[in-house]
């Protein structure tokens, strides 16, 4: 039965520099990277060395404590640098591109047709698996479980995010194709959930083989822990599978095809990008990002994040694309002293937003803003009340989950519900925090307790 | 400004952590945030942050303050010379009438009310900063709100020691020893004042404190009021039914009158108009609902203060009201009441401090039970045990230590049915 829930709770902040629903080649990258750190908690295993050659879809490297989970280069090439950071933590494993494309080959099969341990060993070996994360912990399932769903979120609602209709327009066969090969994962249902503010695109309403809901409200709607959350909670010892729709795409491709195709459309956003530029770019996972915003930012103070504002990841100008991102936002640097009266804590505040009525701002919730990534403010104590439970539309209590969670108290966190969760669906509430408090963070590292103690 | 940007930015390395003059950190801290929000940026999780902080947040309480502290100031000078005018008829005896003599009692008011301001802010910031040098932070917001709080629910003719005292104790014991702002149990501003209302209790009640001057008055007077003026508040006039000298306004009545017949003199002293625009003695700014009721307005509208919490109040103490309107046992159950809502400190309680989102239960449903039994307590206090007229501030105190077990129960009713959903399923 598919079902539509309305979300009373969550906030949309509207920021400049959207992106038009233009779809151009990026120039192809002379260089990309795998960053280990994409995946929470991945200490990888490298099989190449410098200097070795690559091709597309060959392991690169495997994760050191679960080695059927391999990673592949979405190039071919050669391995040019692995950079590492303190004690020897791999950051970076950089892959310069071959003129020549050459793919490993595999015989395309019909997932439909073959069985659940086959389509997970054909995904596992290939680099299909990374594609797949689950809940509890928000990390790279764990192959050995079977999940009771698999959740899809045909919708980014965070903010200047891509459009999945306009992506996907199209791809509707191998979309299906890579639906097919989930549906043999999971004993129970594969869940879709559609924008219920629109219509969504044909690849979308006309996948077989599914369950489709739907979901409207603001922010975090889209977020898969949010479907997850109204349509088919997860308790204790529970598994659920979520995949980004672009990635079902790539999986159904490999089947169809027999080659990893690494190719995907990426959005450049925000207030700091020239207008012609904003578009949607094709390129590939892990693709320098300068092929894409060269020459298209409006100043030198900015911070390039792969990902949309409130959960992505800051990369230098000449850094790589996040593993499982379509979204680049370039926002302007909030690294200036502001005067009191003027720009800050006492100042009208014209150009501020906020979700509180401290700022007349709030009169005008859908002009859209150039926010800056000052923090706008001081870490302090937990002080006000109640600015959380607003943009959390999760029958969870946000202050009581984040203090189990700074007291250490697992019995507190389970009962308060962190197996339902991912620091992405807590990232309206550290965006509001007035005392300013990393809630990220916090729930990351709640999370990790918890895997190290309860799983 | 770009010119002191410019001071700022060249200051800042020399007073970071290996700069020059690291130990100062927490001043410079202070003073350079104060003038500028610092040019911090997120580091991790979200990169674009709400504008808000909790500076702004706590500046918003202290401007939502004013009206009563301006009403404050009148009034402290208004009873002031309404005292002088039975000493002194030919010279005040005019000032009886609200408007005459407006400046002479404004400029009074401020000489009595700006002390207390300043020995209060004064006392408490200086504590905040050595707590903060030993912490190695600077100031943090809390007593902003904290500092402006305690001169208004001060009598205006408190010594200004027994404030300094009171502040010290206050944000020593009552906040610090738990770690500063946020971590409070109990709201600091009534920790100062049960703090002098149980150790000098002759400075916080009784009738020789609400009205400026008093003490005065009646040395200048052979040891006695005047004939024809009083000290008394109306919770304390109300108080003495109870007992068997009933007074109101300084008359005394006969212990054997009706309850009707007493209340009806009340109403005659302390009537609903007078009471809710705030002409009655009291503390400094809990007088004038009407000044209350802006600020409560500024707090909602901006959503600072929990309406919850607010509402709840007052919905608590009305029907607590009511209930002792049903037992009617003596004159000071008999009460209408509303009254009960407009005299003494209650609606500054409810909007002020009962507020305080540190010390108040912090789940949305809590928040209501809170407020409720809040305002109901306060009642209870007031008419059950008249030897402390004024309930509100023990009951906020109590109920600032009853608000985790509050919480409690609102996160276990969250916990249950959150499992719930799994057996349905």
């Amino acid at each position: 039965m598919s079902k539509a829930v309305r979300l009373k709770k969550g906030l949309d902040i509207k920021l400049l520099g959207e992106a038009d629903q233009v779809k151009v080649e990026a120039k192809q990258p002379t260089m990309v990277a795998l960053k280990p750190s994409d995946f929470h908690g991945l200490i990888p295993k490298v099989i190449l060395k410098e200097g070795e050659k690559v091709k597309r879809g060959e392991v690169v490297f495997y994760d050191k404590y679960n080695k059927d989970v391999k990673f592949v280069s979405p190039v071919t090439g050669t391995i040019s640098e692995i950079l590492r950071g303190e004690k020897r933590r791999i950051l970076e494993i950089r892959i310069s591109v071959a003129a020549t494309d050459e793919a490993v080959q595999v015989n395309p099969v019909d997932p439909s047709s073959i069985s659940r341990e086959e389509v997970k060993s054909t995904m596992l070996a290939n680099g299909l698996w990374p594609f797949v994360k689950q809940r509890p912990l928000d990390k790279i399932a764990d192959p050995s479980v079977t999940p009771k769903s698999i959740f899809i979120s045909a919708f980014d609602s965070a903010p200047l995010a891509p459009d999945y209709d306009f992506i996907l327009h199209g791809q509707d066969q191998f979309f299906q194709h890579g639906l097919n090969a989930l549906a043999k994962l999971t004993d129970g249902k594969v869940n879709i959930t559609l924008n219920g503010k629109g219509a969504s695109d044909e690849c979308f309403q006309n996948a077989k083989n599914v369950e489709i809901n739907k979901i409207s409200g603001k922010h975090p709607a889209g977020n898969v822990g949010t479907q997850i959350h109204h349509f088919d909670p997860i308790d204790k010892g529970e598994f659920v599978f979520t995949l980004n729709p672009q990635d079902v795409v790539t999986i159904g491709k490999f089947f169809a095809e027999g080659q990893f195709d690494a190719s995907r459309i990426v959005a450049l956003t925000g207030s700091e990008v020239e207008a012609s530029a904003r578009k949607y770019y094709k390129t590939i996972i892990g693709a320098r990002l300068d092929t894409i915003i060269d020459g298209s930012l409006t100043n030198d103070n900015v911070r390039v994040v792969s990902g949309n504002a409130l959960t992505g990841k800051a990369v230098e100008k000449d850094g790589f694309l996040g593993f499982y991102d379509a979204h680049i936002t370039v926002l302007p640097e909030g690294n200036e002293h502001k005067f009191f009266l003027t720009e800050g804590w006492l100042a009208p505040g014209f150009d501020k937003y906020s979700s509180h009525r401290l700022f007349p701002t709030w009169l005008t919730p859908n002009k859209k803003r150039r926010l800056d990534t000052n923090l706008n403010g001081e870490q302090r104590g937990f002080v006000v009340t109640g600015e959380m439970e607003k943009v959390l539309p999760f029958d969870i209590l946000p202050m009581q989950l984040i203090k189990a969670i700074m007291v250490n108290d697992i019995d507190a966190m389970e009962q308060l519900g962190i197996y339902e969760i991912a620091p992405e669906d807590f990232a309206l509430c550290e965006y509001v925090c007035t005392s300013k408090i990393a809630i990220q963070e916090k729930i990351r590292e709640g999370l990790d307790v918890i895997e190290e103690e309860c799983m | 400004m770009k010119a002191l940007k410019k001071v700022i930015q060249n200051l800042d390395p020399k007073f970071e952590k290996g700069g020059k003059w690291e130990k100062m950190y927490p001043l410079y801290e202070t003073l350079s945030t104060f003038l500028f929000t610092p040019k911090h940026v997120t580091e991790q999780g979200s990169h674009i942050r709400d504008g808000v902080d909790l500076k702004r947040t706590m500046f918003m309480v202290v401007i939502a303050m004013v009206p009563a502290l301006l009403f404050g100031i009148y009034n402290t000078g208004h009873w002031h010379y309404e005292l002088q005018s039975y000493l002194n008829p030919e010279q005040y005896g005019a000032y009886s009438d609200y408007l005459t003599g407006f400046g002479d009692k404004v400029l009074y008011g401020v000489l009595q009310v700006l002390p207390i301001i300043i020995v209060s802010y004064g006392v408490g910031l200086a504590i905040e900063f050595v707590f903060g040098f030993v912490r190695g932070h600077g100031l943090h917001e809390g007593f902003l709100v904290s500092g402006m709080l305690i001169p208004l629910i001060m009598p205006a003719d408190v010594p200004l020691w027994m404030v300094g005292v009171a502040t010290a104790f206050a944000v020593v014991i009552g906040k610090e020893v738990f770690g500063g702002t946020g971590m409070n149990i109990v709201n600091i501003a009534l920790t100062a004042r049960a703090f002098l209302f149980f150790a000098y209790p002759t400075a916080m009640s009784g009738d020789k404190v609400w009205k400026s001057g008093t003490s005065d008055v009646i040395a200048q007077n052979g040891g006695v009021l005047p004939d024809g003026a009083s000290g008394a508040t109306a919770l304390g006039d109300m108080a003495s039914f109870v007992g068997d000298s009933p007074m109101v306004a300084g008359e005394a009545l006969s212990a054997s009158m009706s309850s009707a017949d007493l209340l009806q003199k009340f109403e005659g002293a302390y009537d609903p108009l007078h009471a809710i625009i705030g002409m009655i003695p009291g503390s400094v700014g809990e007088t004038s609902v009407i000044a209350i009721l802006l600020g409560a307005g500024l707090l909602l509208y901006t959503g600072v203060a929990s309406w919850r919490i607010i509402l709840s109040f007052f919905a608590g103490g009305f029907a607590f009201a009511l209930l002792m309107n049903l037992i009617g046992a003596n004159a000071y159950m008999d009460m209408p009441a509303y009254y009960h809502l407009i005299i003494g400190g209650f609606a500054f309680g409810a909007v002020f401090m009962a507020t305080d989102p540190v010390t108040a239960s912090q789940t949305q449903y809590g928040k209501l039970w809170y407020g409720f039994l809040g305002g109901g307590l306060a009642i209870l206090i007031r008419v059950l045990n008249p030897a402390y007229p004024e309930g509100v501030m023990l009951a906020i105190l109590f109920m600032n230590i009853m608000a985790p077990l509050i919480d409690h129960y609102v996160v276990q009713a969250n916990i249950t049915r959150r499992k719930k959903r799994f057996k349905t399923a």
